[in-house]
């Protein structure tokens, strides 16, 4: 185990340097001027913008430019906002409302896709299956920001259940309805990753060997089938966790959260480039850790690995 | 992350004959995932389910025989066909400018000649749902084209030359794999001041070839051990050849599968990008700008909202349950 934990220590080096290198030239490398935007359609001062390029390093070579945003974001600092706020301080303010949010749309997403995913698989063919598959066919086609509005309207307005918007202090009452449809996509792919992974290792050779020692079925299909059936369901929460960040600039922003995803809808809006790509980079780096971590978690969940 | 490589091996044995390793690989992620973070797995096609009534048929047209007789393939189909037709000659089926508008119509709903109704700057609805089909859909279509010649190039060079190229090529892919498809088409498009759609074909496309590469990559190595490759190396044939002509074809059919499905992600990402107002621009009538525009009037107005959103979600429904449709036929052991 520690030799697997070390070596995908060492290969998520190259990844990091190579996606941080990747978002850096599509800043500063791509044929649109950062500062140039800055000043919109006005023509800009000449002076400013030379006393702007060196604030931001522009006007030095671009390997020095890379090296001193790589330190940067090895120093957690990640420069200022339009309005010259520390993005740090900003960050630290929106960030644990976008957790509070995607921890939401996560329990929602365990509590609903696996155990309907896991009664689907025991009852592969039949109604509910052939009716759950359809239903989550539906729930990934429709856009996010589709059902956001739908949910908003009809629960929130029209029916009133709950507040349409989301207060200031964003409690964990009103982050229900916007936490339901930043999970719904996962929970549809969940659901039918369960589905499957059930349905298929309900015929291995385990399941049987469980079955004919004599246990109960509900511990075989708890102890031995679940557990083995959940190892894909992992990995794929870890990954979702990108498609849950790009979800949450739709989410907040339709919800008015005010969380990292809102900041950033914001941004784009108020054409402020700057904080756009620091608030996404920051975003960036949560994804690359959080997937080493859910590659950590694989040598938990599965033997082979951690004696390999 | 870079390890997910070797699942894609075992997971994408495809054509491979007679290979049943699904059910101990619990690695293996798996094919309902249309975003799958690992390459959505296809398995190996097992001999036994092919009852033998006189000429055996090949890969294609035995799935093709399984396709027309499903009621799924052939409705997304000619939904498909009648959106292409939309797309192409809106003017067919309306005379409406859909730019022109006239804001004492704002708001209202259905009336004679007008059968969605008017927007909030008093533009026809119905036109607008119309023209705005070629938009989606070519994106949809481009950056389909663009990632599989990208991420099939990619993919088949590292998996047929293996090695260093592999390692390199590899070591690429996982770099452009772990940016998010739409954080990372936010930072490349906030880059062009002036955007179109080319500019968001070109960042999804630089974003979302990492999938097909991978899935082309295990794919390739699972067939090009074959008798068939041996034979043709054994006759003298070059790398050129044996790649284009025995092993490429026998290694497409996972990728193609992937790509229908895809194609109707890059519609609703497109869609996404021009909602947050970073897609297409505000001139472009496309149904992601109208049901941003929409949100405003949503509470007095609702079907403003409705249809745009409705040709959306249908549009990708029909995407999705083609490439549903495909690769049940292509993998019959789902069934």
């Amino acid at each position: 185990m520690g030799r697997y934990v070390l070596r995908r220590l060492l290969q998520m080096i190259p990844v990091f340097f190579g996606a941080t290198l990747l978002i850096f030239l599509m800043v500063y490398a791509l044929p649109g001027d950062p500062i140039e935007s800055l000043f919109g359609e006005r023509a800009a001062d000449p002076a400013i913008v030379a006393q702007l390029r060196a604030e931001y390093n522009l006007d030095e070579p671009l390997w020095k430019q890379y090296l001193l945003y790589i330190q940067g974001v090895l120093t957690l600092d990640f420069g200022t906002t339009f309005s010259g706020q520390p993005v740090i301080d900003s960050l630290a303010r929106a960030f644990p409302v976008t957790i509070k949010l995607a921890l939401v749309a996560f329990t929602i997403q365990i509590l609903v896709g696996i155990p309907v995913g896991l009664i689907a698989g025991l009852r592969r063919g039949r109604f509910f299956d052939s009716f759950t598959l359809a239903a989550t066919l539906v729930v990934i086609s429709i856009p996010i920001f589709v059902i956001g509005f739908v949910l908003q309207f009809v629960i929130g307005v029209k029916l009133g259940w709950v507040k349409p918007t989301v207060g200031a202090e964003a409690p964990l009452r009103d982050l229900l309805l916007p936490g339901l449809v930043l999970g719904s996509l996962s929970v549809a792919y969940v659901l039918r990753l369960t589905r499957t992974s059930v349905a298929e290792n309900l015929r291995a050779d385990y399941v049987r060997t469980a079955t004919s020692k004599g246990l109960p079925r509900q511990r075989v299909v708890t102890v031995h089938l679940l557990r083995n059936s959940l190892i894909p369901v992992v990995t794929f929460l870890g990954a979702d966790l990108g498609a849950l960040m790009g979800g949450a600039i739709i989410t907040e922003s339709i919800f008015n959260v005010p969380g990292v995803g809102f900041t950033i809808f914001r941004a784009i809006r108020l054409g402020e480039a700057t904080t756009v790509v620091s608030f996404v980079t920051v975003l960036v780096m949560v994804y690359l850790i959080a997937n080493l971590i859910v590659d950590l978690l694989y040598a938990v969940l599965d033997p082979r690995i951690r004696y390999a | 992350m870079p390890d997910r490589n070797d699942d894609d091996e075992r997971g994408t044995a495809f054509p491979g004959p007679g290979r049943e390793g699904g059910a101990e690989n619990p690695l293996r992620t798996d094919d309902v995932m249309v975003e799958s973070p690992t390459g959505a797995g296809l398995r190996g096609r097992g001999h036994e389910d092919d009852v033998v009534t006189g000429k055996p048929r090949s890969l294609w047209s035995d799935a093709w025989h399984d396709l027309i007789r499903k009621p799924v393939f052939v409705g997304a189909s000619l939904l498909i066909l009648a959106l292409t037709i939309i797309a192409v000659a809106p003017g067919l089926f309306t005379d409406t400018d859909p730019k022109f508008c006239d804001l004492q119509f704002s708001n209202q709903t259905a009336q004679a000649g007008h059968p969605f109704g008017y927007d909030r700057q008093g533009c026809d609805i119905y036109s607008r749902v119309l023209h705005g089909a070629r938009p989606s859909i070519s994106v949809g279509l481009l950056v389909t084209l663009g990632a599989v010649l990208v991420g099939g190039s990619v993919g088949a060079l590292a998996g047929f030359y293996g090695g260093l190229v592999d390692s390199l090529l590899s070591r690429l892919t996982d770099v452009f794999f772990a940016i998010p498809l739409l954080l990372g088409a936010i930072v490349f498009l906030q880059a062009f001041p002036q955007r179109n759609v080319w500019t968001v074909v070109l960042a999804l496309v630089v974003l979302g070839w990492t999938q097909i590469a991978r899935i082309m990559r295990g794919a390739v190595i699972s067939v090009k051990e074959a008798d068939y490759v041996v034979a043709a190396r054994a006759l003298g044939a070059s790398n050129m050849r044996i790649l284009l002509r025995h092993v490429l074809p026998n290694a497409i059919a996972p990728v193609i599968v992937v790509a229908t499905i895809s194609l109707g992600i890059y519609i609703v990402a497109e869609a996404t990008l021009s909602f947050l107002g970073i897609g297409l621009p505000p001139s472009t009538v496309s149904w992601g700008g109208d049901i941003s525009n929409a949100q405003v009037s949503l509470r007095s107005a609702p079907h403003v909202l409705l249809f745009p959103a409705a040709a959306l979600s249908i549009t990708v429904l029909s995407f999705i349950m083609l490439g549903d449709a495909v690769r049940d036929a292509l993998d019959p052991r789902l069934r």
